[in-house]
């Protein structure tokens, strides 16, 4: 066997979206030997499909707009089940997130008097996205991309080596974390190229690996969302919280099928879009739930005139929280009155001049044309909901990003508490700023107040080896397309948007029968670029996340957010205080128990009237 | 609905390789994309392919289509006939890893070659004012999916490696191009892209611009003006007097 690769750095980020890069930045800035490991090329990562918009309050729209009003609406949007303590960094820190990236030659939408314009998206009170047209994730990842690049050159004018200090591999998968003692050692992986085995050695590893969708057949995400970084994290030893709450967008593509799942952006509704059912009908107004009554326009005609005249009128109903849009389309398509590929119709074509909708929305226009033949600039679109966003993630400080293992942290869609039960459009990208770069410092604090550094055993080397070669040794013939198919199938139907006890149980069943087929993978080929075998390694991820998934789903006796259960169609205050914590018990195994959550901090509870918090609290929180 | 279509698949590695024939279920409305994944699923789960986002918006699955650079998931299969052979081979200019996957580090190598952004000193960030209309042309160029499909497409290195070295391709000369064009940016880079970049190497043909997915105008609003800027530079007597001048104090 060839002798194994082996590096050793001070802070390892895994992960090269918006989280993971800005975490790189920030230990590279506090003088760590940096890496960053990412399964695609440098600057494909998921962050780069984002479109909408980054939520930041500067104000620049409508001076009304402050960090309080962005903690407001966030707190709404997760129906208070987020980590307040997250939510209030959040809003306070994402404008400056959002200006420093202007000084990485970031190039945003402009107002008139040249500062970054805002636009308008469901559940923020204000225009609060800045953007780049639809393409805002590509100028955030470019950007940040391009600042490593900068410091890159700065570390070769110092030293003459480009990577002296900060260096990417990319096409690097981690497989598995290598923990000493309870504290991080490194992390062990593979490159996609040759297949060959690498041992990093480093006392900090950043887990900033994004989602898991790719557990359901329906979905926005990529063959990256296998959710590694949770099941990393589990194995590790630390702890997921809210992973029950998976925020399925409401406008997905339906049609060609190949194209099922791809994301139709909600800037289109925030631009003036409406949805409407096959009778012509604008059926959102049927939908305004009660806590939001007082928010939402109830009349066409009050709808639109918000569109111009925000401070005297309501916001169309179109922008309330995805999952309560969701949801409306989820019942008007299964009442019969959907369109014929089973979505709703969208309509930007009869409220915007033809040009606008190309200015204001040019990869939705190219996508529609390219992939489905439609032109909405003279027709509507067909949507319906695809899975999107995983609220839940790693447990963590949400000062410095530590997970519950020493040396451990995680930032970006991995981590979990800050969006509650349902995360607001554009609040991703800038939680990964906010929460990238203090996992960075944190990361770097930690490495460099330790005096001895775990080193990872060699048995604990030869076991990650021994396990992801077992593919190869296995003879039971199990296909790894042939499971994630079955898996997609399992996870869409039986723990999709709506939920019952009944089908989560007969998911869980599902899941035990995989997980031992699983031990029976077999692929073909040699370890060089191997798709295949690259698939049944991420399948022991995608397995453990979604039986995380369905037992706390099942567990969760009411609908909040994400998480809608048909058979406890009511939100109930009493689970509003309970977290739902997943360990590992064994090496496939989860457990999941309940866990009270901090209450909320009384200046921020005071920023809400009393009248809206009976909503959510429970009396003895209200003190009554 | 369906039919069975025929395939070429290059397969292979850096030691070698060739076309294979496969016949593949194709339905309405996919794209290349989706037949080489049933390929995979079905009957070849170890062949190598780049892919993301499968919408047009991360540039990994490049490739050439019948000898045409192009991404796999933005090409309709309806854009076929139904009895056409469709042959799909791994982009030509860089090098072989395996199957349709090349080696794609000449583009990092370059981008790094570029000098990074350069904002004026004094100015704090959120202090940044720039108008749309002056910050509409680098957008365009910032549009770049990184597909490196017109760094493919370029026979300024496509058919001639030796060039490589000394010339930064389409995409890395329009990235200096949106540099130069950025209102706030301060990097002075006129010079450096004949000197350093090998804008001199391009004889402005457009094969770039026509490859490109994004349909970013490269030649005609990137590569033209900066040759323009090149030109008045360098025939410019106070230009290069004052350049003179400068290099000598510092
Ligand atoms: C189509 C679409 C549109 C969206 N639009 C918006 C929007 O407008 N506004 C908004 O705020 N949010 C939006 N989101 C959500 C947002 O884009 C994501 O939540 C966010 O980009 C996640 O960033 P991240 O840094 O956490 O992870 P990612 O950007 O997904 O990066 C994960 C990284 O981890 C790496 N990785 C994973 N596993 C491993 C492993 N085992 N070994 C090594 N590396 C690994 C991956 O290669 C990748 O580099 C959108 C999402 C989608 C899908
Ligand atoms: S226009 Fe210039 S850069 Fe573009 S393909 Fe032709 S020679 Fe190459
Ligand atoms: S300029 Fe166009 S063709 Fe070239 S890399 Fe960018 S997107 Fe691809
Ligand atoms: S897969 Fe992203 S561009 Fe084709």
């Amino acid at each position: 066997m060839a002798e194994l690769e082996r590096h050793s750095f001070d802070v390892l980020v895994i992960g090269a979206g918006g989280a993971g890069l800005r975490a790189a930045i920030e230990a590279r800035e506090h003088g760590m030997r940096t890496a960053v490991l990412c399964k695609s090329l440098f600057g494909k990562a998921h962050t780069v499909m984002a479109e909408g918009g980054i939520a930041a309050a500067m104000g620049n729209v409508n001076s009304n707009d402050n960090w309080q009003v962005h903690f407001r609406d966030t707190m709404r949007g997760g129906k208070f089940l987020n980590n307040w303590r997250m939510a209030e960094l959040h809003a306070k820190e994402a404008p400056d997130r959002v200006w420093e990236l202007e000084t990485y030659g970031a190039l945003f939408d402009r107002t008139a008097d040249g500062r970054v314009s805002q636009r308008n998206f469901g559940g923020h009170e204000y225009p609060r996205l800045a953007h780049v047209g639809d393409r805002t994730g590509l100028e955030l990842i470019r950007s940040l991309q391009q600042k490593i690049v900068s410091l890159q050159q700065e570390d070769h004018a110092e030293t003459g080596d480009y990577e002296a200090k900060l260096k990417v591999f990319q096409e690097f998968t981690v497989s598995d974390l290598l923990i000493e003692d309870g504290r991080v050692a490194g992390a062990f992986g593979y490159w996609r190229e040759s297949g060959r085995f690498v041992l990093f050695t480093a006392p900090s590893v950043i887990l900033a690996t994004g989602g898991i969708g790719k557990s359901f057949k329906v979905t926005s995400n990529s063959w990256e969302y296998t959710g590694d970084g949770h099941a990393l994290a589990l194995r590790a030893g630390a702890s997921l919280i809210n992973m029950e709450f998976i925020q399925f967008h409401p406008t997905g593509m339906v049609w060609p099928p190949s194209v099922k799942g791809i994301l139709v952006t909600e800037s289109v509704r925030g631009d003036g879009g409406v949805l409407r059912n096959s009778e012509g009908k604008r059926f959102m107004f049927d939908y305004i739930p009660e806590v939001f009554k007082e928010k939402y326009a109830d009349s066409e005609a009050e709808g639109d005139r918000w569109y111009t005249d925000a401070d005297n009128n309501r916001r169309p109903p179109e922008l309330l929280p995805r999952d309560e849009v969701a949801r409306a389309i989820n019942s008007e398509v299964k009442a019969g009155r959907g369109t014929e590929h089973g979505g709703v119709f969208l309509d930007v074509s009869t409220r915007l001049p033809a040009e606008e909708i190309t200015r204001r929305l040019p990869s939705m226009h190219h996508q529609f044309k390219e992939l489905a033949d439609v032109d909405i600039t003279a027709q509507p679109m067909e949507v319906g909901p695809t899975c999107h966003y995983v609220m839940g993630g790693v447990e963590v400080d949400p000062d410095t990003g530590a997970s519950s293992v020493p040396g451990l942290f995680a930032a970006g869609e991995v981590s979990g508490g800050m969006h509650g039960s349902n995360r607001l459009g554009g609040n991703s990208l800038s939680d990964l700023l906010v929460f990238g770069r203090r996992a960075g410092a944190g990361a770097s604090d930690y490495a460099a107040a330790l005096s001895v550094r775990p080193v990872p055993s060699e048995a604990s080397i030869a076991e990650a080896e021994r396990v992801a070669l077992a593919p190869f040794s296995g003879d039971g013939g199990e296909n790894p397309y042939t499971l994630h198919m079955e898996l997609q199938q399992t996870m869409n139907d039986l723990v999709g948007i709506i939920r019952k006890a009944e089908e989560i149980e007969r998911a869980l069943e599902r899941l035990e029968g995989l997980k031992v087929r699983a031990r029976t993978l077999t692929v073909e080929g040699h370890r060089q670029f191997n798709p295949g075998w690259h698939l049944a390694l991420d399948l022991r991820n995608m397995l453990v996340v979604s039986e995380c998934v369905a037992k706390a789903a099942l567990l969760r006796t009411e609908s909040r957010g994400g998480h809608t259960r048909d058979d406890y169609p009511a939100m109930d205050s009493d689970w509003r205080r309970k977290l739902l914590v997943c360990t590992a018990s064994g090496p496939s195994e989860v457990d999941v128990v309940e866990k009270p959550q901090i209450p909320i901090r009384e200046d921020l509870l005071d920023l809400f009237d009393r009248g809206e918090l009976e909503k959510y609290l429970t009396g003895d929180e209200l003190g009554s | 609905m369906g039919y069975q279509g025929n395939f070429r698949v290059w397969r292979g590695d850096e030691d070698g390789g060739g076309l294979e024939d496969f016949t593949v279920e194709v339905n309405e409305g996919e794209v290349v994309l989706d037949v080489i994944h049933r390929l995979q699923a079905t009957q070849a789960g170890d062949l190598a392919v780049r892919w993301n986002c499968k919408a047009g918006k991360c540039g990994s699955c490049s490739a050439e289509i019948n000898g045409r650079p192009r991404l796999l998931c933005m090409t309709r299969m309806s854009t076929f006939t139904e009895g056409e052979t469709i042959t799909i081979t791994p982009m030509r200019t860089f090098p072989i890893i395996r199957d349709l996957v090349t080696d794609v580090s000449f583009n990092y190598t370059k981008a790094r070659e570029i000098p990074s952004f350069k904002p004026p000193k004094d100015l704090a960030p959120g202090e940044y004012r720039m108008q749309q209309i002056d910050v509409e042309r680098s957008q365009e160029f910032r549009k770049c999916i990184e597909c490196f499909l017109c760094q493919d497409t370029c026979h300024v290195i496509r058919d001639h490696e030796e060039n490589k070295e000394a010339f930064a391709g389409p995409r890395f000369l329009m990235r200096v191009a949106e540099l130069e064009m950025h209102p706030l940016d301060e990097g002075g880079r006129t010079v450096a892209a004949q000197e350093t970049h090998g804008l001199g190497l391009c004889n402005i043909t457009k094969c770039c611009s026509e490859v490109c997915p994004e349909h970013i105008k490269i030649t005609d609003n990137a590569l033209i003006p900066m040759k323009e800027r090149v030109a008045d530079r360098k025939y410019d007597p106070v230009v290069w007097l004052g350049n003179k001048i400068f290099r000598r104090q510092s």
